[in-house]
């Protein structure tokens, strides 16, 4: 029997097409000499210099990228503990609304996560004078929030898949807690801690709505200061970051794509 | 299997809950509370721009701002055309991610892989300049009217920007993943045998898809669907930027309510509305299908 009919060829074909073609529609038109970035005027490559010169972008991405490397550890360590409590301490006094806490804020629309931690900034700072003002600390701590829940959800997964056999014998052959905790579970759910700290650091970096509620003066982000130019219209400078955005995610999810097929051939 | 016994009691297993716990109680449940608080009050001119719950002593909780979202048809109006179009879009994704989520499932083995893998790579790449990328190939100069143009379809361009026709488009498209993955998990662990039996017993393909696969599929219909319906509730980004006024979706209204005309209160009432009318529902929805899932694991 054919498994895979012409239908479902043709299905997949018009699936990625429908998947991939507006992102290549970015790469052409970057390379558009014209500033109309849809009518065709030539090719040319000098939206990328004039994009290597934007200091407010290049300033932005910076602050992005250490937001989101410090949201996303933190994000790391916190949702590990969620769900080791989770799926290791059996029932304990107030499991249940530990559980809505973790898993809220993957069906928490955006804009009300932003309000509300902009409104606990503020209301805070009026009653102790911390938080000092909104900044990029107050960004990371509303990232470090919401990606915790899905870091949780990740390292869940695997936690409850782990053989427990090997924790078992540690613990019976005299192994404190802690030591087995760092010998034996660690090592074993590393791959799922490093899966969470990657899209904590991906939803970080792509978050527009939460760090637009909770930034300051002189803490814009990089989706911050591109919505700001989209708004107004296109601009080639986007094209050509869009362009070495998806060129370098590209090439990273490829190489660990090999790099996961070659430890696991199937 | 023997009982938990790892760190069943002492400081450790005291601080590994306390951590989480108090850094989302503070950080996420507080929140609430507050804006909770900040929708009983009223806004003025001034730092902070709402007036005090408590002064001198008296609560000063009115209840203005829910009144004032009642008797005013355009939050009402946009809750109802946020469900609209979420669960349109989540249908019409539907329809697209399921024959690709099949074609994947249905695949030599080695390739699979690397097609989800194609799947979920623009995941990662930024979700807002592939909405971006929609506003170049949808506007009046762009490829798309173009096209219909050299063809001689139309000799005017068609106005597809601002349109629901482009919300429900650039939904379509950032969700797609979302609504793959799911379909892929339960359509992959099928017993392809079950197809080869209704064939052998003479049902034509397209039976055999209606009887055995969808049926088999359902779950992975069931979550997909919520995994696109539940973002695209609350979202800002895509009716603001193909949008128009007549696409106001609740998120965009919160957001507009907020930034531009800076009223705090009246904001924080509409979250609280969309909390306890579209959030508390679908968590509720999201927790009895997840315990279905572990009940027949």
């Amino acid at each position: 029997m054919r498994r895979w009919s012409p239908w479902l060829v043709s299905a997949l074909a018009l699936g990625y097409l429908f998947l991939y073609g507006p992102m290549l529609s970015l790469v052409v038109y970057s390379f558009n000499a014209s500033r109309l970035v849809t009518v065709w005027g030539g090719f040319s490559t000098k939206w990328y210099g004039t994009l290597a010169q934007n200091e407010k972008l290049l300033n932005a991405a910076l602050l992005s990228l250490e937001i989101a490397a410090a949201s996303a550890t933190g994000a790391m360590i916190l949702g590990t503990l969620c769900a080791v409590a989770l799926v290791r301490f059996g029932r304990f006094r107030g499991r249940f609304l530990f559980l809505a806490m973790t898993a809220a804020p993957l069906v928490m629309p955006e804009v009300i996560t932003g309000l509300s931690l902009l409104l606990l900034f503020v209301s805070l700072q009026q009653l102790t004078g911390w938080p000092d003002g909104r900044s990029a600390l107050t960004i990371a701590i509303a990232h470090i929030t919401f990606a915790t829940a899905y870091v949780s959800v990740v390292v869940q997964a695997r936690l409850s898949q782990m053989d427990r056999s090997l924790e078992e014998a540690a613990l019976d052959l005299g192994a404190r807690p802690l030591k087995v905790f760092m010998t034996i579970t660690l090592p074993l759910i590393a791959p799922s801690l490093i899966a969470g700290w990657l899209l904590a650091f991906t939803l970080s970096l792509d978050d527009l709505v939460i760090a637009s509620f909770v930034s300051g003066p002189g803490s814009s982000t990089l989706p911050m200061v591109v919505f700001s130019s989209v708004r107004l219209g296109l601009s080639p400078e986007i094209n050509a970051l869009a362009t070495i955005l998806l060129v370098t995610v590209s090439v990273c999810v490829i190489f660990a794509g090999c790099l996961l097929a070659k430890r696991d051939p199937n | 299997m023997k009982p938990a016994r790892f760190l069943t009691s002492g400081f450790g297993r005291w601080l590994v809950t306390a951590l989480p716990f108090l850094w989302l109680a503070v950080f996420f449940l507080a929140p609430f509370v507050i804006v909770f608080g900040i929708s009983l009050s009223r806004s003025r001119f001034g730092v902070p721009p709402y007036e005090p719950l408590i002064s001198n002593g008296t609560i000063a909780a009115r209840l203005d701002n829910y009144a004032f979202l009642l008797g005013d048809s355009l939050y009402v109006n946009a809750l109802l055309n946020s469900l609209k179009i979420a669960a349109t879009s989540a249908a019409i994704c539907l329809l697209i991610g399921y024959p690709l989520a099949l074609g994947i499932a249905r695949a030599p083995e080695r390739w699979r892989g690397g097609l989800l893998l194609a799947v979920i790579l623009p995941f990662w790449t930024s979700f807002l300049l592939r909405v971006y990328a929609w506003i170049g190939l949808l506007k009046s100069e762009g490829p798309i009217n173009g096209a219909l143009l050299a063809v001689g379809v139309i000799d005017q361009p068609l106005q597809l920007l601002q349109t629901s026709f482009a919300v429900h488009l650039g939904i379509i498209y950032t969700y797609l993943p979302f609504m793959v993955l799911p379909l892929y998990a339960t359509l992959e662990r099928q017993d392809i045998s079950l197809l080869e039996a209704a064939s052998d017993l003479g049902a034509r393909p397209w039976r055999a898809f209606l009887t055995i696969t969808l049926p088999l599929s359902l779950p992975g219909v069931v979550a997909g669907f919520l995994l696109v319906f539940i973002p695209a509730v609350g979202e800002f980004v895509i009716p603001e930027l193909l949008g128009d006024s007549r696409t106001a979706m609740i998120g965009k209204v919160l957001w507009t309510e907020f930034f531009n005309n800076r009223d705090w209160p009246l904001a924080a009432a509409l979250a609280v509305a969309v909390l306890a009318l579209i959030v508390a529902p679908l968590a509720w929805l999201e927790h009895v299908r997840l315990k279905r899932v572990e009940a027949t694991r």
